[in-house]
């Protein structure tokens, strides 16, 4: 799905793709910054202690969702700037692109590229022979991790979307709406492989996103069920 | 790698693209080859692959975009109007770079995860004479540095050769030398790639019919790049050379060395393209004295130019003229393999007087192509093969990397935005490669395989 997303949305737009990879850039650098942050934590700790690793696991993660959106905070500066950049630069004085898209393809950025870097050495594994679970973990390892994966590229870019909004109106509560959805899907996720844990709510938090989202990016009960009812 | 700019003729689209863009190395095969005992024939053969390739290395981003900022001077001698015309086109043009960047890599990618040949070692080209098995990390880092010396070294020694050479106007020399290059590129490492697909997939093919497919795909080839064709294929031909040209890379050079080598490049390109003595910025120089566009050779150009021949009437006065150049520049195209689609395609649309200039905006539209020397293609594409065939995070680091190089590209050509002049475009795409490559490789790599162990999402 978020390969359709690209192709019906993003790829006829050069500007928009050059938005999408550096939006991936910046999940990347944050991706790193806070795999630093974890593999130094690591090395100093003692590796034999499980509950220890396991903690320092959750910091890690933790630590990496507020880097995340910390990035995801620079990036919208930097966009800031280039709009403004674009702007002055236009013909008719208004920019080819508005920042709900960039949100929007911002948002996308980062979705795509967490989301293959979770997927990409698991569909990789896939090809090859083997058992799903057999040492006893559960049968449902990839589907769940697809669905997972899925939900969790969805919800980059809603929070893409709503996070910019935010910005843009200096509504602090709403960036820390999402920083809170963020934080609360990736300790969801702790919960597996108890998958009722994890899957369920995440997608109902996306579901809460995703009306969110439309309903700021000027959509209406009413748009959508003309949308939806009659398309004639 | 150069970016260039040249804004000098600004009456003339098509001259600003051609001269946009520099290769820094001449591939000195021909004359190499004589000199060169080749221990081993395949290997010699690699080399004069090699050293095509590296001769590719410093290539360089022509912006045509920017050459186009001659045109709106035309009309409306507007500063500002070229600033806007140039940023907005820039975004196509970045994506125009983008796609043949990521076709070349992907097919890299591709067949270095499945054919085995690629990966595994038979041996070192004489340019890396050093070998990288020896007992100790002392040793083994030395010995990659002696090879990146001796590679740059000789990289160095063909520049100035080629530049010389193109300051006495020895083009015949040129064409000759691109001719044969391109000729061994296309028929030989076509054959060992194709035969080595076919191993993989055990797929049985009689040597007739091998033949001839080989000996269609050669022939097309050299017409197209060196001749008139569609621009589609021979912007394909060249990815395919590129990528050929980056798989025998990957296999030839060891391991340390070749990433050693990565970064000596970007430096040497940094330092021939901008230092007042580079071989490089000589090159460009003269070629501007000239008023001849700079070599051709090993460029992909993204767009065709459209306007010799058209409206304006110094314009198609010089459309002949041009032709003249671009016949000389046939020669000098050809410098080590695949040379650059621009000359040609100037050359193809010149006699054809058929585009009406429709509007001036049409006319800015077509001239405006991005030239991004093949070098470049397959320095990029070693670096991301070599990831995808040696990280042990496997797709991850290839991924990483090929998002950098992707952003190295876009800032690249952003400064040739702001600076207007030729810039090589290795040094920050290969940086931010270099680094991401080492960073996820070692930090990401435990990181992301804990995480999906335990079925943990960030």
């Amino acid at each position: 799905p978020a390969f359709g997303l690209f192709i019906f949305t993003i790829a006829r737009d050069p500007l928009r793709i050059i938005i999408l990879i550096a939006g991936a850039f910046f999940w990347l650098v944050s991706l790193l910054l806070s795999s630093l942050i974890w593999f130094i934590a690591v090395k100093a700790s003692d590796p034999q202690d499980e509950r220890l690793q396991k903690g320092l696991l959750i910091f890690g993660v933790m630590f990496s969702v507020l880097l995340q959106e910390a990035f995801r905070f620079l990036y919208y500066k930097l966009l800031r700037k280039a709009i403004e950049g674009l702007v002055a630069l236009s013909e008719d004085g208004c920019s080819p692109i508005s920042i709900q898209q960039m949100a929007y393809v911002a948002g996308v950025g980062f979705g795509l590229m967490s989301g293959a870097f979770s997927m990409i050495n698991l569909l990789a594994d896939a090809l090859g022979p083997g058992t799903v679970g057999i040492h006893g973990d559960s049968q449902l390892y990839f589907l769940t991790s697809a669905f997972m994966t899925m939900v969790l590229i969805f919800l980059h870019t809603f929070w893409g979307i709503l996070f910019f909004h935010g910005c843009e109106h200096r509504r602090w509560w709403e960036i820390a709406a999402v920083v809170i959805m963020h934080l609360t899907v990736s300790g969801s996720s702790f919960c597996n492989p108890l998958y009722v844990g994890s899957l369920v709510p995440s997608y109902l938090l996306m579901a809460a996103a995703a009306a969110w989202a439309y309903v700021l990016s000027g959509g209406s009960a009413q748009n959508l069920r003309r949308f939806l009812l009659c398309k004639c | 790698m150069i970016t260039f700019m040249n804004n000098s003729d600004s009456e003339e689209e098509p001259c600003n693209e051609r001269t946009s863009l520099m290769s820094a190395e001449s591939p000195p095969v021909p004359s190499y080859q004589d000199g060169v005992q080749a221990s081993e024939a395949g290997e010699a053969q690699a080399h004069r692959k090699r050293r095509a390739g590296s001769s590719r290395g410093p290539n360089s981003i022509a912006g045509g975009e920017m050459s186009g900022s001659g045109v709106p001077v035309r009309e409306s001698a507007l500063e500002n109007e070229e600033e806007e015309l140039t940023l907005k086109y820039g975004a196509k043009h970045v994506i125009m770079l983008f796609v043949p960047v990521t076709l070349c890599m992907i097919v890299v990618v591709a067949t270095i995860k499945s054919v085995r040949f690629y990966t595994e070692k038979n041996g070192q080209l004489i340019y890396t004479p050093f070998s990288e098995d020896t007992p100790s990390v002392g040793q083994r880092l030395l010995n990659s540095v002696l090879n990146t010396i001796v590679m740059i070294s000789v990289i160095i020694v063909m520049t100035v050769f080629l530049v010389l050479l193109y300051k006495y106007r020895c083009y015949k020399f040129i064409h000759g030398w691109l001719i044969l290059s391109s000729l061994m590129l296309l028929f030989l490492f076509t054959y060992i790639y194709l035969g080595e697909v076919l191993k993989t997939y055990n797929v049985a093919m009689d040597y007739p019919t091998l033949f001839i497919v080989i000996w269609n795909f050669g022939a097309v080839g050299m017409i197209c790049i060196h001749w008139k064709g569609p621009l589609q294929l021979q912007q394909a031909y060249l990815i395919m050379i590129s990528a050929l040209m980056a798989l025998v890379f990957i296999k030839y050079l060891p391991e340390w060395s070749a990433w050693v080598i990565l970064g000596a490049i970007s430096i040497y390109d940094l330092m021939a393209v901008l230092c007042p003595k580079g071989p490089l910025r000589m090159l460009v120089e003269t070629a501007q004295e000239r008023n001849e566009p700079i070599f051709p050779a090993l460029i992909y150009s993204s767009a065709m130019m459209w306007t010799v021949g058209m409206a304006k009437p110094d314009t198609a006065a010089r459309g002949p003229s041009q032709q003249t150049w671009d016949a000389a520049e046939d020669g000098r195209e050809h410098l080590t393999s695949p040379s650059h689609a621009e000359s040609q395609m100037s050359e193809t649309r010149s006699p054809v007087p058929t585009r009406p200039v429709t509007s001036l905006e049409e006319l800015e539209e077509e001239e405006r192509g991005v030239k991004l020397g093949l070098g470049d293609f397959i320095f990029y594409s070693v670096l991301v093969g070599k990831a995808a065939a040696t990280a042990s995070g496997d797709w991850n680091t290839t991924l990483a990397c090929f998002v950098a190089i992707l952003i190295g590209l876009c800032l690249t050509l952003l400064l040739l935005a702001v600076f207007k002049k030729a810039l090589p475009a290795l040094p920050i795409s290969i940086t931010f490669g270099l680094i991401f490559y080492f960073s996820t490789d070692n930090l990401v790599r435990p990181f992301m395989d804990t995480l999906a162990f335990h079925q943990l999402y960030i």
